[in-house]
């Protein structure tokens, strides 16, 4: 049973089989997941660039204000697209934010303000702890209980949204804290998580590199390693894929904390970047996340979808956010607006499927 | 290959009870190397208990388990999996949004590289996803195919060929042909032919005795729980096979029935027959070729 790649002596070069349709680069272009949110980003910015193009739409620093916009969120959205391909949903990912952002700011507070006036460092190191433990408690009930994700995440959004209102007040009476940039550690953590690099004159923020970082490893891992296969086959059918000794179990708790990691890496980054924290950060990005992922073509049932693609949902959704406001339409209809493309986003990621399945 | 040696797998006097529910009663089954054991019942005969106790997920409440000639108490399925006892369920085979060759491997995917650059050697596992089926007699067009796109029938033929590739020396099928036409179930039939003829012992679990009897070689009747008859397949004709199955009297009304009933169906069913002939035929003659 040897599992080790043995090359087989001699392995015939693959004969042509008269059965086999030569398929076009596009075609097989056309089945993968994430073609829909490539094709939509092309021609949400082609609208906006034709719409708003007096309004400097296409310039290096609206660009840069899109990509500044898109990174948190395609940071959440690239782990939940794993989580969702693994079959599950965590609708407690923006509570996350918010407590990890907390977790951070009280105990590196000052404690005459009702902090623990610990450096920044062992504070950072304990808000990803505390968000792990969250993510693995997630994935611990969703496991026991039997129940769906969905239920179970819902919970735990209110939990720890509670939690992080009730305790960030009962410790400090307050709901918002800030001078972090006076806590000893913060120089180095400027530097990694909300330092900003220029290209043609335009700034942009180093949370982009975090972003498409984590793109890059998370597509490694879905397409290349055995782990990968192991998500899809959980999101698959965990029956089937548990009767053949996929960890099933195992696999999901490590997504629920993976989806918690990119949480906390969000709050940490805002929390540097705005020099401090509100109870309220991350409220409805899980929403947010979901639509991106979903965008990015990825199914809501599991065992179907890209990390690279819910890269692509996060920018359609950052574009339209930016391109609503330079263009000066009422942010009212923001929401309308992301709806919309919500579903017409799924129905034609629906239609490419379907195409690449008869391909 | 067929012959009188040591049973590969044994299961002796074993019952399985579910609180005051009598699930089996000492049942006792074998099976050989090259050979196939067909476990045969109508529903709720036991067979589904039956299956789990043999691939480890039930822990038999009296009676023993030999593997080898050892006995062993297992504790999970991955306890017999790993001694080569390999279990492909009627339902749970496949994935249907997966690749042929990523369903191939799941759960046991070859590696290359090392530390945290260990990587899924998918051109490995491409080459001998092909290149096993192809033992079995199977051409698969693309191993980048889902499964979806597959039959019913070419997605057993996957999950026993995946079997056979890593190892199992018996081969536990659960109803592997209930849900497929005539043609599809004689293809799954002579992979089985085929798994035997390597010399893997086949436990082939069924309730249609006309699938059983082309390809084994023993029988085993389970009805309610308890084993009803064993035998092999010379001192067992096919009629009375069918008969046992259902038990005497039921199935003469039966019989009756259905013949009335083609009576009226007229030609249809008479092409049906002829069919089915053609293709026990076929299969015979495999069978032949396999003992040679």
């Amino acid at each position: 049973m040897s599992t080790d790649t043995a090359p087989a002596p001699g392995a015939a070069p693959p004969a042509s089989d008269e059965r086999l349709r030569e398929v076009s680069r596009v075609s097989r272009l056309l089945s993968r997941p994430e073609l829909g949110a490539v094709v939509g980003a092309v021609l949400v910015w082609v609208f906006f660039a034709i719409v708003a193009y007096d309004n400097n739409f296409v310039s290096w620093a609206t660009t840069a204000a899109i990509f500044n916009r898109a990174a948190p969120l395609g940071i959440l959205a690239i782990a939940v697209a794993l989580l969702m391909i693994g079959g599950e949903f965590d609708l407690s990912i923006g509570s996350i934010v918010g407590f990890a952002g907390m977790t951070i700011m009280v105990l590196s507070f000052p404690s005459d303000g009702g902090g623990f006036g610990w450096s920044l460092w062992p504070a950072i190191l304990a808000a990803l702890i505390v968000a792990l433990a969250i993510g693995w408690f997630n994935g611990f009930l969703v496991i026991t209980t039997k129940l769906p994700s969905f239920i179970i995440t819902l919970a735990t959004l209110f939990i720890f949204r509670g939690l992080t209102i009730a305790l960030t007040r009962l410790r400090t009476n307050r709901t918002q804290l800030g001078n972090l940039d006076e806590v000893e550690g913060f120089a180095l953590a400027d530097t990694l998580f909300a330092s900003q690099f220029e290209i043609f004159g335009a700034r942009f923020r180093v949370a982009i590199l975090w972003w498409i970082g984590l793109a890059l490893v998370a597509t490694w891992v879905l397409l290349r390693t055995r782990q990968g296969n192991w998500i899809f086959g959980a999101g698959g059918d965990a029956n089937a894929a548990r009767s053949v000794g996929v960890p099933v179990n195992k696999v999901k708790i490590a997504l629920f904390m993976t989806t918690a990691f990119a949480g906390f890496l969000v709050a940490l980054i805002q929390a540097v970047q705005f020099t401090g924290a509100d109870t309220l950060r991350g409220f409805q990005q899980e929403f947010e996340a979901i639509i991106a992922v979903v965008v990015g073509g990825t199914l809501l049932t599991g065992g179907y979808g890209s990390a690279i693609g819910a890269l692509f949902g996060a920018l359609i959704f950052a574009m339209v956010q930016q391109g609503i406001i330079i263009t000066g339409v009422d942010g009212d209809w923001f929401q309308v607006f992301v709806g919309t493309v919500l579903v017409v986003a799924v129905i034609f990621n629906n239609f490419v499927r379907q195409k690449a399945a008869q391909r | 290959m067929s012959g009188n040696g040591t049973p590969l797998l044994e299961i002796q006097n074993v019952s399985k009870y579910f609180g005051s529910v009598i699930a089996l009663e000492d049942v006792s089954a074998f099976v050989r190397a090259g050979e196939v054991t067909c476990l045969l019942g109508d529903n709720g005969a036991g067979k589904s208990t039956l299956i789990k106790v043999l691939s480890g997920v039930h822990k038999p409440t009296k009676g023993k388990y030999f593997f080898d000639g050892k006995e062993y108490n297992f504790s999970s399925p991955r306890d017999a999996l790993e001694l080569g006892i390999a279990t492909v369920y009627q339902d749970l085979a496949m994935i249907p949004l997966m690749s042929v060759w990523r369903n191939f491997f799941l759960g046991s995917e070859p590696t290359k590289g090392w530390g945290p650059f260990r990587s899924y050697d998918s051109e490995f596992a491409k080459r001998t996803t092909k290149e096993e089926m192809a033992k079995m007699g199977i051409d698969i067009r693309d191993p980048d195919q889902t499964v979806g796109t597959l039959s019913g029938g070419e997605r057993q033929s996957v999950a026993i060929a995946r079997a056979v590739y890593f190892g199992a020396k018996v081969l536990i099928l659960d109803e592997p042909t209930a849900a497929l036409g005539v043609k599809q179930a004689g293809v799954v039939l002579k992979y089985i032919l085929q798994a035997r003829n390597r010399g893997i012992g086949v436990i082939f679990i069924t309730h249609n005795p006309h699938h059983a009897y082309p390809v084994a070689d023993h029988f085993v009747i389970l009805r309610r729980g308890m084993v009803y008859g064993d035998y092999t397949k010379a001192e067992l004709p096919l009629e009375q096979l069918v008969q046992m199955m259902a038990g005497g009297a039921d199935l003469e009304v039966l019989q009756h029935e259905l013949e009335q009933a083609s009576r009226e169906g007229g030609e249809e069913a008479e092409a049906l027959a002829e069919t089915a002939q053609a293709i026990e035929s076929e299969l015979d003659e495999l069978e032949e070729k396999g003992n040679d």
